[in-house]
């Protein structure tokens, strides 16, 4: 009994390694991300808009005549997990270049892979520093945490003319505690107050004990840099407590499931976002409608950031004008004004997108655009 | 002082639902001394019973006090089902081997739970529907309470009194403690103790069910793998009581939630998962068999 | 001359370990040779928890935790130290670097032994399952503990930790640790730790230190987790939380139970089948892990004992099934 199962199991390994051989005439692009695991809903969205975006470039007949795959690998929301998978796509199935990562752990784990291998990564959302310092071969196409906890920053003092916030971050998520970081540094050189600062884990249904904590803080705001899968039931429950102030966060709130949960709780809170659904840019409103037919919701942000970088990678393959990995990185690092879903992409000099934020306001249970927020520039 | 009160009245809310969840890993426990790891997304499917079927009988539109009970007594049947089939299918094969082999068969069901889970309802979080609609009872000099936290703690109470009744005064129930005192006595005894393993399950898995109705009323966000924490601590909410013991469970429970409020509150929010196990490794270390476990000799 | 013939077999190994590397890392697909090195520390993982709860029939859950200490211990070294250590040491790189790599391996490796110690001590009032919890949360704990501590990362990882790991080093010390549990356990420790597995009290009665042994299978379980978990962030360059959760621990126990709880080949050969399993299955992409969930129970259900018991592999018995198996075929 055992001996045959395991003749399946080696027989089936031998096939593996023998019966991938076989040539096509197609352009492999790999794909990792946490399909299943504690992180599922971020992988699949992404993956969602990955597979749009390949869609639409095959359905214009491809890059340089010829198709685009997508090859995907789930990495469970395991870091170790994820150095497996970028091996398989890049030693396995050949694959030119990378796309993949929305947490900036496994994205770190992957990333001196694809360096070593000299093949071309970009991390759709991965917002955290140090992911494209890892070496020139990693790009993202999203804006980094220092920004972004800038933006939120300036808004909250100067257009909310809010003095003083508590915070309330994501312990386990290296992404909240990043952007609490940074807003806190930012607030504070402009001169407001921070009056509390607690934390929560990723998964965490219950938020009553910080909460009643923060109540008795005075604090005009809470800043919750976390993901939406926790912040609508933070909200709620913060509405239960009594405390009716605004609650402000970053791009992780972004997803239709935010107001779904949230529902009444959310009124009057604002976030900073990649971008918008209700952008008038028709752009943003064929994709936002593409997706609603193929998948039945509204996109979140993992989505449009996940398109866009699958489409500045063909961009660029298309103008390298071949599928030598050096050239097309080459190309990515040339990326200008790249009209994306979420907003015109720019690859800096660090290799990080450089691209302004948007800020929503939710109100009557729907997302408001406020107004676009760009880089400060240092004087 | 009225934050201390709060947060009491918090902790004691989240600690009903650990209860309701401990109380059936205690119960298996104490028949089969099985851990049975599968216990936590049994809870889990509870909570989506409930959001499926408060959808299908159109309750999300228009809460009423019946339908919320005919949800959550759905939910506790298809609970009941599921824990009969996982018993009948992973576990009965294994009655005669190692405990550690009947372990490792219940992490196994436990991750196939999860992961068919994330397949069948979707890996996003679902919200799950006000089967009643949320007021505010009490909110006098910054404490408030609301319906929904009262109705967690008395429907914890009112099963963990039934069951207790069920265990101390039915034929059934004193089977139960028979076989967990001494299986093989309780079968030359006449006792089929196959079936009351059934039942135990049974019992056990609808108090889960009741448990994910409970928690989708109070925190309306429910998703395939929201069962792995609670659930660990859940059990060590069991084992504080002193495992096999129905009121030593819910003490457990509620201690446990507690607890965690009050690392919380007052010491640190990073130390709440480490709370639970830093109070079972100090119980343990000076009171193995639990608060409750040595009082009462009766295992259930 | 039996000490003499013992040290030239380790320098033959040792010989064959770097002829190993040298040839076949640079020309083997990095994909598969990233497997065999998981292999390889799975084989470690399963082997010193086979020990604790195998032989001494203890049963802990926690060795994710000894994993997490021995691996952010000997990167911090590395890390932190080693560079300083090798612009003071007057010597080549090719000797230092292997020598900071082995130091902070060590020291990881003696710190998640003294975490093993503390661990073990409770196992004197604590048995079977309550043990099983107590360890599970220790390694919880731990993992608080590190995501606290900003200098190794913190909710970040530890990011850029120096490359050290080779096929050398996991070849080394795979076969160093099944060589110290084999030896330890076929010892007259051995028969010790196996009485207090059979039956304790029997043990205690016949003058065994129960406690003893019980804290020293520990200890050295995870001494052994510790240097797994810093061959493995010297191999990622990269540790994080994420990789020590109790998943972890449970998959290793998996890994015990699978291949017998007792049996050194055993666990061999079940770390190797649950490394390649998830890697085999990727195919059939969303239904990998409910595949493997279900393979695990249908395996544990028609064979409960694990793959060898607490037998030992040995070529006897294989002549003794293929003979079996050719008498069945000639009788049929």
């Amino acid at each position: 009994m055992f001996w045959q199962r395991l003749s399946v199991i080696m027989a089936a390994i031998f096939l593996l390694i023998f019966g991938c051989g076989k040539k096509e005439d197609v352009i492999k692009i790999g794909e990792f991300g946490s399909l299943t695991g504690l992180t599922a809903t971020f992988g699949i969205n992404t993956d969602r808009g990955i597979q749009m975006a390949v869609e639409k470039i095959n359905q214009e007949g491809g890059l340089l005549g010829k198709k685009v795959v997508v090859i995907v690998e789930d990495d469970q929301g395991k870091p170790e997990e994820a150095a497996t998978a970028v091996k398989k796509l890049i030693n396995q199935d050949k694959v030119i270049a990378v796309l993949g990562e929305v947490a900036s752990s496994r994205s770190l784990a992957a990333a001196p892979i694809c360096q070593e291998a000299k093949i071309p990564m970009i991390t759709p959302s991965s917002t955290n520093p140090e992911v494209t310092r890892k070496g020139d071969y990693i790009f993202r196409v999203c804006f980094i945490d220092p920004f972004q906890g800038d933006v939120m920053a300036r808004f909250t003092y100067n257009d909310l003319k809010i003095k003083k916030v508590a915070i309330l971050r994501d312990i386990k998520n290296d992404y909240s505690v990043g952007l609490a970081n940074y807003f806190a540094e930012d607030y504070k050189k402009l001169g407001g107050q921070i009056v509390g600062d607690e934390s929560y884990s990723e998964g965490d249904i219950d938020f009553r004990a910080q909460l009643t904590n923060l109540k008795s803080k005075k604090a005009e705001a809470i800043f919750v840099p976390g993901y939406y899968t926790e912040v609508g039931l933070l909200v709620r429950q913060a509405r239960d407590l009594g405390i009716r102030i605004p609650i402000i966060g970053g791009d992780g709130w972004d997803s239709p499931k935010l107001i779904e949960i949230g529902g009444k709780a959310l009124e009057g809170c604002y976030y900073s976002n990649h971008y918008s659904p209700d952008d008038p840019d028709p752009l943003v409103q064929s994709f936002v409608l593409e997706f609603k037919a193929k998948y039945g919701e509204l996109p979140d942000a993992m989505a449009p950031l996940g398109y866009d970088a699958a489409m500045v990678l063909f961009e660029a393959i298309k103008r390298a004008g071949s599928l030598d990995p050096a050239k097309v990185r080459d190309e990515i690092a040339k990326t200008k004004e790249f009209s994306g879903i979420a907003g015109k992409v720019t690859i800096d000099s660090l290799r990080n997108a450089e691209k302004p934020a948007v800020i929503i306001k939710i109100e009557n249970q729907q997302q408001k655009f406020v107004k676009w927020m760009y880089p400060e520039k240092k004087s | 002082m009225q934050e201390l009160i709060q947060q009491l009245i918090n902790g004691i809310t989240w600690g009903s639902i650990y209860a309701l969840i401990a109380l059936g890993y205690t119960m298996v426990y104490g028949v089969l001394k099985l851990i049975n790891f599968a216990h936590s997304d049994v809870y889990m499917v509870g909570a989506f019973a409930g959001y499926y079927s408060a959808h299908w009988l159109g309750i999300a539109e228009n809460p009423s006090v019946p339908k919320a009970i005919l949800v959550m007594l759905i939910s506790m049947i298809v609970c009941s089902c599921l824990g009969v089939i996982i018993e009948r299918l992973a576990y009965k094969p294994l009655r005669k081997s190692s405990r550690l082999t009947a372990l490792i068969t219940a992490i196994g069901v436990s991750l196939l739970l999860e992961n068919g889970g994330q397949l069948v309802f979707g890996a996003d979080p679902k919200f799950f529907p006000q089967l009643i609609e949320g007021q505010e009872i009490w909110s006098k000099s910054g404490i408030v309470i609301s319906n929904l936290q009262l109705i967690a703690l008395i429907a914890s109470l009112t099963l963990m009194g039934i069951l207790q009744l069920f265990v101390y005064k039915t034929r059934t129930g004193k089977a139960m403690r028979a076989v967990s005192y001494n299986i093989q006595v309780a079968s030359l005894m006449g006792i089929s103790t196959d079936k009351i393993i059934t039942i135990t399950f049974a019992i056990g898995s609808a108090l889960a069910g009741a448990a994910g109705v409970l928690v989708g009323l109070n925190n309306p966000k429910i998703d395939p793998i929201m069962g792995l924490l609670p659930g660990l601590k859940a059990f060590v909410a069991a084992v504080l009581g002193g495992i096999g013991n129905i009121p030593g469970a819910m003490l457990g429970g509620l201690i446990i939630g507690v607890a965690e409020v009050m690392t919380v509150g007052y010491l640190s929010s990073t130390f709440r998962d480490a709370i639970a196990f830093g109070i079972l490794i100090a119980i343990l270390i000076f009171r193995p068999a639990g608060i409750l476990g040595k009082s009462t000799t009766e295992k259930v | 001359m039996n000490q003499l013939k013992k040290i030239l077999l380790i320098i033959l190994f040792l010989g064959l370990f770097l002829v190993l590397d040298l040839l076949i890392s640079p020309r083997m697909n990095p994909y598969y040779l990233q497997i065999l090195i998981y292999c390889g520390i799975n084989i470690i993982l399963a082997v010193s928890l086979n020990l604790i709860n195998g032989f001494t029939g203890q049963f802990s859950i926690g060795h994710a935790g000894f994993m997490a200490i021995g691996g952010y211990t000997s990167a911090a070294f590395t890390f932190y130290l080693g560079p300083k250590i090798l612009e003071t040491l007057f010597l080549p790189l090719w000797f230092s670097k292997p020598l900071v790599f082995v130091a902070g391996l060590l020291l990881g490796g003696t710190l998640a032994a003294f975490a093993g110690l503390l661990v073990g001590i409770p196992s004197l009032r604590l048995r079977g399952d309550y043990l099983a919890i107590v360890t599970l949360g220790f390694g919880e704990i731990i993992r608080v503990f590190i995501l606290n501590i900003d200098a190794i990362g913190g909710a970040r990882g530890f990011s850029d930790v120096p490359k050290y790991t080779s096929l050398f080093w996991v070849l080394g010390f795979t076969v160093l640790t099944i060589v110290v549990v084999r030896n330890l356990v076929y010892s007259t420790h051995g028969r010790a730790f196996l009485s207090v597995r059979e039956d304790e009290v029997a043990a205690e009665a016949m003058g065994i230190n129960t406690t003893w042994y019980k804290v020293t299978a520990f200890v050295i379980g995870a001494f052994f987790a510790g240097i797994a978990g810093g061959l493995l962030g010297h191999y990622l360059q990269y540790l994080h939380t994420n990789s020590f959760t109790f998943i972890k621990s449970f998959e290793v126990v998996m890994m015990v139970v699978l291949g017998g709880m007792g049996s050194i080949t055993g666990s061999i050969l079940a770390a190797v089948i649950l490394t390649l399993l998830p890697e085999v299955l990727r195919p059939v992409k969303d239904y990998r892990m409910v595949f493997y969930s279900i393979l695990l129970v249908i395996l544990m259900i028609t064979r409960p004992q694990g793959i060898f018991g607490v037998r030992e592999f040995n070529w006897d018995w294989l002549k003794k099934i293929f003979s079996r198996k050719k008498a069945q075929a000639e009788g049929a």
